[in-house]
C-alpha cells in the first residue's frame, strides 16, 4: 500500500461540499487548501454548478487530473459507494472525515470501507477523524485557519487516534517552537492504523521524531508495533490514555491482577525502547530535545549552568528526582573553570555543579562555562537555566552559545521564560538546533529523555 | 511442540478451568523446570508410601477443582513431622468440597519470588518477576516483559525490582543463585511460547530462590476462555 499520494498529494478532491452551509467540514477544508495550499483543489458535489465562483465537479470521475488524494465528508451511508466511485475513477488515497461508523455502533458499515478498500488495494484513513495537517503541502482538518495555531513546518510527525489532543498538541507545539513535517489524526483507524504509519514515517525523509497519541491496540497488534518500533532507528514517543481502565473479568491469579493493561503496555514500551511520556507536556518536552539531537544517547551526567542558587538548587532536586546524576566537580575542574570567569565574579561565582555564575555574570562568562563545560568529561549533558532579565546578557547570547555546541557536539538543553520579551534569546537557541524549555521540570524532561532507555 | 503428557494434562483440565496443582507440577517438570519431589495422595491408604518416598518434614496441600486459594480454606500445612500429622491432615481437609486427595512435597526453603505468565490482549504472552509471596499484591513489587525473553531481559528485570537487593545479597544473607533464575525464567518463557494460547494465565509464587537454586513451591494455571468446555 503506498502512503506517498496520502502524505504528499499534489491533487486534491473534496468530496461533500454544502451549497447552503459554509461552515460544512468539507466547505472549510476545500477553501483552505484552494487558497493557501500548493496543492491542486477540486470540489465535488452531486448536483453541479458553481459555488463562489469554483466549479462544482458532480462526480469525482470528472475531474481532469488523476486525484492522489480524496477527503471524503459526506453522510455515512454514502460512503461506501462514494469510496468505490474514487476507486473506479483512479483516485490514489483518501481521508473520510465523515463520522457515523463503529464510534457510533455502526460496526457492519466500517467493515464495509475496509473491504472494499481491501479488494483494491486503497489506502484510507479514518472514518471519524481530521485527516491529515502538513505545513507548507496540504491540510484536512475541518477548522478554519484562522481558528488554529499552526506550528512551523519541522521534523517531529505526530500520530493521533484522537482528533481533539491532535489540534490540542498542535497548538503546544507551535507555543515551544517544535515544528512538525505532519500531523495525522486516524479516528477509528479501520484500515491505516498506527504501524503502517510508523512504517511510512520511519522511511519518510522529513520525519526524524514519531510522536503518538494511542487509546489502545488490537489483539496482538501491539506485539507488531513494538518489535518494528524497535528497529526502525527513528526515536518513537508514545503517549497513551486509558491508564486506570480495570480490566472487567475477574482476575484469579496474582500475575492477572498485577500485570493489567497499563502495567504491561508501559513495560513492554520500555523493554523496546519506547519513549512514554506521562502528559501532553512530557511529549512536546520529549519531541522538541529529540528532534535536536535524534541520534544522542547519554549516560545522563548532567552540569548545571545558572545565574541564581535557587534555579541550580531546583534542577539537581528535579534531576535527581528523575534518576540523573549531578557529579561534583574535581578540584582541578573547579581550578579551571575558576581561571575562565571575568575577573569580577570569579571569587563569588559557585563552581562545583550546579554552578552558579551569580547575577554579575557577564556574558562572556557564559559562553566561557558552557566551553568549560563540554571539556568535562565526567558529563555527557549541559543543562543551562538562562537568565534573561540579568544586566550582564544580551539577546544574542542564544545564537552564541548555540554555536558552541556545534563545535564540541555536547547536547546543551537551555531554559528560558516563554515571553515575547525574550523570543530573540529563544530563537537563536531553536532556529540553531539547541531546545529550549520553558521551564526548569520541562528542560530536565528533555535532559532525561537523551538518556532513554535502550532496548533490552 | 507441546508433549503428549502436556496435552493430556491441558485436555484433562477444561472442565475446571485450571489445572490442578500435581498437574501443574507435572508439566512444569516435563518442561524440564525445578519442582520438588512430590507426590498425590488420593486415598488415604498411600500417604504412607508417598511419605516414606520423600521424606520427612513435608509440606501438604488439599487437592480440589473447587478449591483455587488453598490457604483460605485452612488447606495448606507445612512443616509435618510423622505419620500422624500427616494422616489428620488429611482428615481435617478431606470434608472440603470436590475433595480429591492431597498434594505431599519436599519442604523447601528460599527467598520468595514470583514469576508469572500472562497473554496479554495487545501484546500477546508476557512474563512477570516479583518479589512473591502471599504479600505479592500488597508490595507490587514486579518487572514485566513481553515474552520470549532474553537474557538482557532478565538482567533488567532484576535490576528493576525495588527488593533486587534482596537478590543480589543483603545484610549477611547469600545472594540467590542468579544462573538459576535466568534458566528458570528462560524455560519458562519458552513454554509459554508453546502453551500462551492455551492459557490466561500463570502464577509461580513462591517460586523459592537460594543459594543452591530455585524450587516452584506453589504454581497455578488459568486457562484460557476458548479452551474451556462448557
Amino acid at each position: 500500500m503506498d502512503l506517498a499520494p496520502l502524505f504528499l498529494p499534489k491533487s486534491l478532491a473534496v468530496i461533500g461540499l454544502s451549497t447552503s452551509n459554509e461552515y460544512h467540514p468539507a466547505n472549510v477544508i476545500f477553501n483552505k487548501n484552494l487558497l493557501r495550499y500548493p496543492v491542486r483543489s477540486y470540489a465535488v458535489n452531486p448536483k453541479g454548478g458553481t459555488l463562489n465562483g469554483e466549479q462544482l465537479f458532480s462526480s469525482v470521475a470528472d475531474i481532469p487530473e488523476a486525484v492522489d488524494l480524496a477527503v471524503i465528508a459526506v453522510r455515512a451511508d454514502f460512503v461506501p459507494s462514494v469510496l468505490q466511485e474514487c476507486i473506479d475513477a483512479g483516485v490514489k488515497s483518501a481521508i473520510i472525515i465523515s463520522g457515523g461508523f463503529a464510534e457510533a455502533g455502526k460496526n457492519d458499515l466500517q467493515q464495509e470501507l475496509t473491504e472494499i478498500a481491501g479488494r483494491h488495494n486503497f489506502p484510507f484513513v479514518g472514518p471519524n477523524c481530521l485527516g491529515l495537517y502538513s505545513p507548507t503541502m496540504v491540510d484536512t482538518f475541518f477548522l478554519p485557519t484562522e481558528r488554529m495555531v499552526q506550528p512551523p513546518s519541522g521534523d517531529v510527525a505526530v500520530v493521533s487516534q484522537s482528533g481533539g489532543i491532535l489540534v490540542d498538541l498542535l497548538v503546544k507545539f507551535a507555543g515551544e517552537g517544535v515544528g512538525v513535517s505532519s500531523a495525522i489524526s486516524i479516528g477509528n483507524k479501520a484500515l491505516i492504523r498506527e504501524i503502517q504509519l510508523l512504517e511510512f514515517l520511519t522511511s519518510d525523509p522529513r520525519t526524524k521524531v514519531i510522536a503518538f497519541y494511542i487509546e489502545g491496540f488490537a489483539q496482538n497488534e501491539g506485539r507488531d508495533f513494538v518489535r518494528f518500533a524497535r528497529t526502525c532507528g527513528k526515536p518513537v514517543i508514545v503517549l497513551k490514555s486509558g491508564k486506570t481502565k480495570e480490566g472487567s473479568r475477574a482476575v484469579s491469579s496474582h500475575t492477572a491482577s498485577l500485570a493489567g493493561d497499563y502495567q504491561v503496555f508501559s513495560s513492554v514500551l520500555a523493554q523496546h525502547g519506547i519513549i512514554e511520556a506521562s502528559n501532553e507536556n512530557e511529549l512536546v518536552s520529549y519531541c522538541e530535545a529529540l528532534s535536536c539531537y535524534p541520534n544522542t544517547r547519554t549516560e545522563g551526567n548532567v552540569g548545571i549552568i545558572s545565574g541564581s542558587g535557587g534555579h541550580g538548587a531546583l534542577a539537581v532536586d528535579a534531576c535527581i528526582s528523575k534518576g540523573l546524576n549531578v557529579p561534583p566537580f574535581s578540584q582541578p575542574v573547579q581550578k579551571s573553570l575558576q581561571a575562565a570567569l571575568s575577573e569580577s565574579i570569579r571569587a563569588i561565582a559557585s563552581v562545583a555543579n550546579p554552578v552558579d555564575l551569580t547575577g554579575s555574570a557577564l556574558e562572556i562568562d557564559f559562553v566561557a562555562a558552557v566551553e568549560q563545560f563540554c571539556r568535562i568529561e565526567e558529563i555527557d549533558c549541559i543543562l543551562l537555566l538562562m537568565l534573561p532579565y540579568l544586566p550582564g546578557l544580551s539577546s544574542d547570547l542564544g545564537a552564541r552559545l548555540s554555536q558552541v555546541y556545534r563545535r564540541f557536539k555536547k547536547p546543551l538543553i537551555a531554559y528560558v521564560p516563554h515571553v515575547e520579551k525574550y523570543q530573540m534569546l529563544i530563537e537563536g537557541f531553536e532556529l540553531n538546533r539547541v531546545p529550549v524549555a520553558s521551564s526548569i521540570e520541562s528542560a530536565v524532561c528533555m535532559t532525561r529523555v537523551l538518556r532513554r532507555c535502550r532496548p533490552c | 511442540m507441546l508433549s503428549k503428557l502436556m496435552k493430556e494434562i491441558f485436555l484433562a483440565s477444561r472442565k475446571t478451568g485450571w489445572i490442578l496443582e500435581p498437574d501443574a507440577k507435572l508439566l512444569f517438570r516435563e518442561a524440564g523446570l525445578p519442582v520438588p519431589r512430590f507426590g498425590w495422595a488420593k486415598q488415604a491408604s498411600q500417604l504412607q508410601e508417598i511419605a516414606a518416598e520423600i521424606g520427612f518434614p513435608l509440606a501438604a496441600k488439599v487437592v480440589s477443582p473447587s478449591v483455587i486459594h488453598k490457604s483460605d480454606v485452612q488447606g495448606v500445612a507445612v512443616g509435618i513431622n510423622s505419620i500422624e500429622e500427616l494422616s489428620a491432615f488429611y482428615e481435617q481437609v478431606s470434608s472440603l468440597p470436590d475433595f480429591a486427595g492431597i498434594h505431599i512435597e519436599e519442604m523447601a526453603e528460599g527467598l520468595e519470588l514470583i514469576v508469572g505468565a500472562k497473554t496479554d490482549y495487545q501484546f500477546g504472552p508476557i512474563v512477570l518477576l516479583g518479589i512473591g509471596g502471599t504479600g505479592v499484591e500488597i508490595y507490587q513489587d514486579v518487572a514485566i516483559r513481553m515474552a520470549p525473553l532474553t537474557g538482557k531481559d532478565i538482567d533488567s528485570m532484576v535490576r528493576e525490582l525495588k527488593g533486587t537487593k534482596l537478590l543480589t545479597g543483603y545484610r549477611g544473607n547469600k545472594a540467590i543463585n542468579m544462573e538459576a533464575l535466568s534458566e528458570v525464567l528462560l524455560l519458562f518463557s519458552e513454554l509459554l511460547m508453546e502453551i500462551g494460547p492455551y492459557i490466561e494465565s500463570i502464577d509461580l509464587n513462591p517460586l523459592l530462590c537460594s543459594n543452591d537454586g530455585c524450587l516452584i513451591a506453589d504454581a497455578r494455571i488459568m486457562l484460557d476462555a476458548s479452551l474451556l468446555t462448557s
